[in-house]
């Protein structure tokens, strides 16, 4: 058994990697045969000739686009068995179905790691490389940096910096590769030495005192800090050099905060304290008499209302809307999510199909006051998602003084109900709805109701009966059609 | 002042607001533009304070002078801090400077509240505006925004940030009312539903304008979408400042995620400030409670717990000695062990040591053969953590202690400033 030998050119040489790995594969060269060297110490190729394996190389050698991700990151990493170690797997994908399916084989997750750490160091090249400017006769300074990678990351690196800094003349440098941008292409070239690269200059300092003052002294956390920023990458962060000196400081300064007294106030300002959440007495406050301007101010007051729990969980009050001299109001139930959000009674999906039903009975939104028997969504989490809850009768008799004061302020000659609980609230006691529905009650205020579903009962219902349940829910609304066929109070 | 004077204060100024991140926003780069900046999904966090946090943004006060009296607050109008106000146009060189020595990702900037709501807002804005027209500046933006500012200015915002802030502080409408007495709740929750109708909006729109691509023939159906804060909406809230359980600032991160659709709640335990007001507690939290808050914050997010089960506690506070997780399974000791090899997902992401990454290749792993203990290690999951919970072909745990479970752990990590109030 003959070891074959494989000299790859140079730390990367990906296409030299799987021309090779074809080849091999497509021999039935087993990976214990096969010995990987990179750059020069590599001994020359040791196999028979080339011919012998074109052909039949392509179709051998398929593997999962994973495998081929994976393979690009191992092969920058320094560990010399790399290459060994991506043609055994590649070996072993062809003659063990089951690695594929197998997260958790040894090989897999060593490449894996490999995987992992050349990352990192990627990730870490792009976080602490640092530009100094260097002013070397152009109008705008070329940008000079010096890095020390781990893995061999400087080629994969480089198009990233590029696509940051298009403008401007950068180049990084480190110990065995460089890489250069003048503005329109990259160029890599040998190693470099640290004293290649530019010491610090005052446009740095700026960097210093940023990084001084946005430490927070009472909160000293060096462990977690040298976990992300590992200590080798120190020497070449300028400010790494404060560390031990704010560090050292930070108890001290911490303990005299502390033990400062309390501070003697510069000057009092006036509290704009938050209004006194509003209850039933502050609300029977004299409103103006316009009733424009009641109603604006209803509307003010409820936002800031919290006479049932409902308030403080919703975003805003959702009040009613439409012009005082409205003939009919429509009164549904409470605002649903997307009410909630907008601050406007009947925009969700309810809204949509009540707007649709309009549309088909010729009415016209902007002459009917639409309001809801409670004014802020009530809500269950489930997740991320907000599922509406009915409100309980406490908390919607906590709520119906607003909307009595609604009825108060726009007169309407009749209301409709849209459900169980703005029917309860508007008749007084519960009713049930799929019974009197189509006909008209009398409220508590003496004027006539007309009681029908809610439309999200509609948009709940059996999808069969869609259609039915909605042409039922137009003849109901229909019973109306005489308070609306004149624009305002007749 | 100089500039390095006014570094200086407004840096310090601004250490107080945890956000750092600068990632979740759309991928851009400076290819066939003028100026500068890339943003690729991923942040990157370009240093580390000795306090632990990640430096990613410039992160400072566009002025530190400021109208309002919030008490936990260093600029509030009482404090006897020093001011500083920047101008827009040094804010702008400063992000770019420190940009091209690669030193941050891009700019976070807040304001105290100087003139009126709107005043302040509109500098901000001008800020993000100047950067992003005048020297297309392609980097990361995150704006702190002003509630109470015109709907007008918190639109403009979102068309130059990335992302948009508005901290809530306190968990309780009762202890803003208490502790920032011209902070308005409503004000406050009605500017995030803004946020978030915007930022539904203009995914849907990005939506429509995909679809119009991929029908080449078809016009356009609508002008292309204004973006608006492609990486969302985030808040923060101070813990320890005000007597606010846990469990209530739990339930309203929940609220917040669920009403707001906030991509990250940021806890921040109060800390002790120079020149504190007299009404606020005399010890800070310890800094692990901040620590508890995120891990359970993470269970909402990402484990499927749902916040009013996360504190069992009856003093309404999440246990310091062990994680979230742990203490949840602990007081369910009753649903283990469970089989790695047969539990669905939702009850293998409820044990103790198993992350998400884990259990998702648990699943994949399960699906071709049985896994055994030594799998376990290969995943890194921490045995001692994990063992007491599983039931696997070679290994069935014994009842489930707390003492025994507590010795197989390291002890919770001692922190400097537990030792430093104790
Ligand atoms: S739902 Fe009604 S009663 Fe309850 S807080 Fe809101 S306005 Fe007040």
């Amino acid at each position: 058994m003959s070891t074959v030998r494989i000299a790859l050119e140079g730390e990367i040489d990906w296409d030299g990697f799987r021309a090779a790995a074809r080849r091999l594969i497509a021999q039935g060269v087993p990976p214990e045969e096969a010995s990987w060297s990179t750059g020069t110490e590599a001994d020359l190729f040791d196999t028979p000739s080339v011919d012998a394996w074109a052909g039949s190389a392509e179709a051998t050698t398929t593997v999962p686009a994973a495998f081929v991700d994976l393979c690009e990151r191992v092969r920058l990493h320094r560990d010399p068995s790399r290459f060994a170690l991506m043609y055994r797997l590649l070996w072993r994908l062809q003659h063990e179905p089951a690695l594929r399916h197998d997260p958790l084989d040894a090989d897999r997750l060593r490449a894996q790691a490999m995987a992992k750490a050349v990352g990192r160091d990627l990730h870490k090249m792009r976080a602490f490389v640092r530009f100094r400017p260097v002013h070397d006769g152009l109008p705008e300074p070329l940008h000079v940096a010096w890095f020390e990678p781990e893995h061999h990351i400087v080629e994969a690196n480089a198009p990233f910096f590029m696509r940051r800094f298009t403008h401007m003349r950068w180049a990084i440098l480190t110990p065995r590769r460089s890489v250069r941008w003048d503005g329109s292409s990259l160029t890599f070239g040998p190693g470099a030495a640290r004293s290649d690269a530019p010491s610090s200059d005052a446009g740095e300092a700026l960097w210093l005192t940023y990084y001084r003052h946005i430490f927070n002294p009472a909160r000293l956390k060096l462990d977690q800090m040298r976990k992300e920023m590992p200590r080798r990458y120190w020497r070449n962060l300028p400010e790494a050099e404060l560390i031990s000196e704010l560090t050292a400081h930070a108890l001290p300064r911490t303990g005299r905060m502390v033990d400062a007294p309390a501070t003697v106030p510069k000057r009092r300002i006036a509290l704009l304290a938050m209004e006194e959440p509003v209850s039933r007495s502050a609300a029977s406050k004299p409103l103006p008499n316009d009733p424009q301007k009641a109603l604006a101010a209803l509307r003010m007051a409820t936002d800031r209302c919290r006479e049932c729990p409902i308030g403080e969980h919703a975003t805003q009050s959702v009040f009613g809307e439409g012009p005082v001299t409205a003939r009919l109001m429509v009164v549904g139930e409470q605002p649903g999510d997307k009410e909630d959000l907008q601050g406007r009674p009947f925009v969700g999906p309810a809204g949509h199909l009540f707007d649709k039903a309009l549309e088909d009975l010729g009415w016209d939104r902007t002459q009917l006051y639409v309001t809801n028997a409670v004014k802020h969504f009530k809500y269950e989490l489930r997740g991320q998602r907000r599922i509406h809850k009915t409100p309980t009768q406490r908390e919607a008799e906590a709520c119906l003084h607003w909307l009595e004061s609604e009825i108060e302020q726009v007169k309407p000659q009749a209301l409709i109900a849209l459900g169980a609980t703005a029917t309860r609230s508007l008749i007084g006691h519960a009713v049930p709805v799929l019974k009197a529905r189509g006909t008209w009650l009398t409220g508590q205020h003496s004027l006539p109701v007309l009681v029908t579903v809610h439309p999200s009962a509609l948009l709940r219902g059996d999808p069969a009966q869609r259609d039915e349940a909605y042409r039922e829910w137009l003849a109901d609304l229909s019973q109306a059609a005489r308070y609306m066929a004149g624009a305002g109070r007749g | 002042m100089n500039i390095q004077g006014k570094l200086a204060i407004l840096a310090d100024a601004a250490k107080y607001d945890a956000s750092c991140a600068s990632s979740g926003t759309e991928r851009r780069d400076s290819l066939g533009g003028r100026g500068l900046g890339s943003t690729e999904g991923m942040g990157i966090c370009h240093s580390y304070a000795p306090d632990g946090r990640c430096i990613s943004l410039l992160k400072i006060l566009l002025t530190n002078f400021c109208q309002y009296d919030c008490l936990y607050c260093v600029n509030r109008v009482t404090s006897n801090v020093p001011r500083a106000r920047f101008s827009v146009d040094e804010v702008v060189q400063l992000t770019l400077d420190f940009y091209r020595r690669n030193c941050i990702e891009g700019l976070f900037l807040s304001s105290g509240i100087i003139q009126s709501p709107d005043y302040t807002m509109e500098q901000v804005v001008e800020v993000a505006r100047v950067l992003r027209e005048e020297h297309d500046f392609r980097g990361y933006i995150h704006l702190k925004t002003i509630p109470d500012a015109a709907p007008e200015l918190l639109a403009r915002a979102g068309r130059y940030a990335d992302r948009l802030s508005i901290n809530i502080e306190l968990p309780t409408e009762t202890g803003l009312a208490t502790l920032a007495p011209e902070k308005d709740a409503p004000a406050i929750k009605r500017s995030m539903a803004r946020l978030r109708v915007h930022i539904d909006d203009a995914k849907e729109a990005a939506k429509g304008d995909e679809a119009v691509v991929s029908m080449p023939k078809s016009r356009p159906k609508r002008a292309k979408a204004e973006r608006f804060a492609p990486a969302g909406q985030s808040t923060q809230m101070i813990v320890g400042a005000d007597a606010a359980d846990d469990r209530a600032i739990l339930a309203t991160s929940a609220q917040l995620y669920g009403s707001y659709r906030l991509r990250r709640v940021y806890y921040s335990a109060f800390s002790p400030i120079p020149d504190a007001a007299s009404s606020l507690p005399l010890k800070p939290p310890p800094l692990v409670r901040e620590h508890r808050l995120y891990q359970a914050d993470w269970l909402m997010r990402f484990y499927g717990f749902g916040h009013e089960e996360i504190v069992a506690s009856d003093d309404g506070l999440l246990r310091l000695d062990v994680d979230p997780k742990l203490a949840w399974a602990l007081a369910h000791r009753e649903r283990f062990p469970v089989d790695l090899n047969r539990a669905p997902r939702e009850l293998l992401l409820r044990v103790p040591g198993l992350g998400a990454k884990a259990v998702e290749r648990v699943l994949a792993a399960r699906r071709v053969r049985r896994l055994r203990s030594d799998d376990l290690k290969r995943l890194s999951v921490p045995l001692g953590k994990a063992l007491p919970f599983l039931l696997l072909p070679d290994h069935k745990p014994r009842v489930i202690d707390d003492a025994q479970v507590a010795a197989a752990l390291k002890p919770a990590p001692v922190q400097v400033q537990a030792a430093l109030f104790a």
